[in-house]
């Protein structure tokens, strides 16, 4: 049963560090677009990118 | 039996409806081109490369060294932060559910050529091979190896992905004419790393994501945080053992059901004897249900 409740602890925890997780790569994201990152995301993707295929 | 046949039948139809809804751009099949609209600054979760004809969204590990390629960018936070996001929902479902390259794997293990192992000799050893590409070809020669100019290489990308070579490469190469006169040394080993890892996945199960998959081991660090786990309930488990026979990850589920090798594949739930695997989905609908009975 102390077993048990111990496991339910400690899965409690994983989810509350998965949400300060999820948050945080939120943050992050939010913080990258703000950035200018996904302009070269968008460049990069809408070329052939020559490396990629193995060709260049 | 049928019920754990009938599962897995549709984790397979969700794998393909989800390659085709991010792979539909049907005319890049036709022209040999790809598609250049504003969705590719949008990344997918699985190993999608960005130059395949039919790819409508981006590569989140080619467009994590894009960004550290780039001159204006030492860290990625958009990407970094995409990975977290994906990560903390969800895990290493991703390979199970949603991976292009995953699904590739899975049909070929399906083939009944040969005798069926899961895993190559000195498995413990190569599961750690991942965490090194990750961090040398991914991290490190991408944002430290750079050019005159400033501008780095994708290192993974170039010499070991072997998505980009299956879903890029291969069809461009077949469409372009012009991309035909270019082939030299480095698409030539590209499609041998290819080659190697489709023979090795008709006999192994999923060789690429258990050893070499940096998208895999991103995700993996991320299992046993993540919001859809596993759990195992200690006291209906009877350590039968069945579900580490049923997982071709080879998981000891009752003792680690949040394995960073588990891909979420379910099958270990479908095996377990006496339901004493669930999902924190499961757990939380559950939960639901039971509060607005009351």
């Amino acid at each position: 049963m102390k077993e048990q409740r111990m496991k339910l602890s400690a899965d409690r925890k994983a989810g509350m560090m998965g949400v300060l997780v999820l948050a945080l790569g939120i943050g992050l994201m939010i913080m990258g677009i703000r950035n200018g990152e996904v302009q070269v995301v968008l460049e990069k993707a809408i070329k052939i990118c020559m490396e990629c295929i193995g060709i260049g | 039996m049928e019920r754990k046949v009938y599962k897995q039948t549709f984790r397979h139809v969700v794998q393909a409806a989800f390659f085709a809804l991010t792979n539909g751009y049907v005319q890049g099949f036709v022209t040999g081109k790809i598609y250049a609209g504003g969705n590719k600054k949008i990344c997918v979760p699985g190993l999608n490369c960005y130059s395949c004809p039919g790819a409508l969204y981006a590569c989140p590990i080619g467009s994590l060294q894009a960004v550290l390629n780039s001159r204006q960018f030492s860290i990625s936070c958009y990407v970094f932060g995409f990975l977290m996001m994906v990560g903390a929902l969800m895990g290493r479902f991703v390979c199970g559910w949603l991976c292009p390259f995953g699904m590739v794997q899975d049909l070929l293990y399906k083939i009944p050529l040969c005798r069926k192992i899961k895993n190559l000799p000195g498995h413990k050893y190569l599961t750690k091979l991942k965490y090194v590409i990750l961090v040398v070809f991914v991290f490190l020669l991408s944002s430290l190896v750079k050019d005159i100019t400033g501008l780095g290489q994708p290192w993974f990308c170039e010499y070991i992905c072997p998505s980009g070579t299956l879903f890029g490469g291969i069809p461009l190469v077949i469409l372009n004419p012009q991309l035909r006169t270019a082939i030299g040394f480095r698409f030539i080993w590209k499609v041998l790393v290819l080659l190697v890892i489709v023979l090795m996945a008709v006999k192994v199960y999923r060789p690429f994501c258990k050893y070499l998959c940096p998208l895999g081991a991103l995700y993996g660090l991320c299992n046993p945080i993540s919001l859809y786990r596993y759990q195992v309930d200690q006291e209906a488990c009877v350590k039968c053992g069945a579900c580490q026979k049923a997982c071709d990850m080879d998981i000891k589920v009752w003792e680690t059901p949040n394995s960073v090798e588990c891909i979420r594949c379910g099958k270990c739930k479908n095996a377990c004897p006496t339901h004493a695997i669930t999902t924190t989905c499961e757990t939380f609908s559950r939960r639901w249900k039971r509060t607005n009975k009351k």
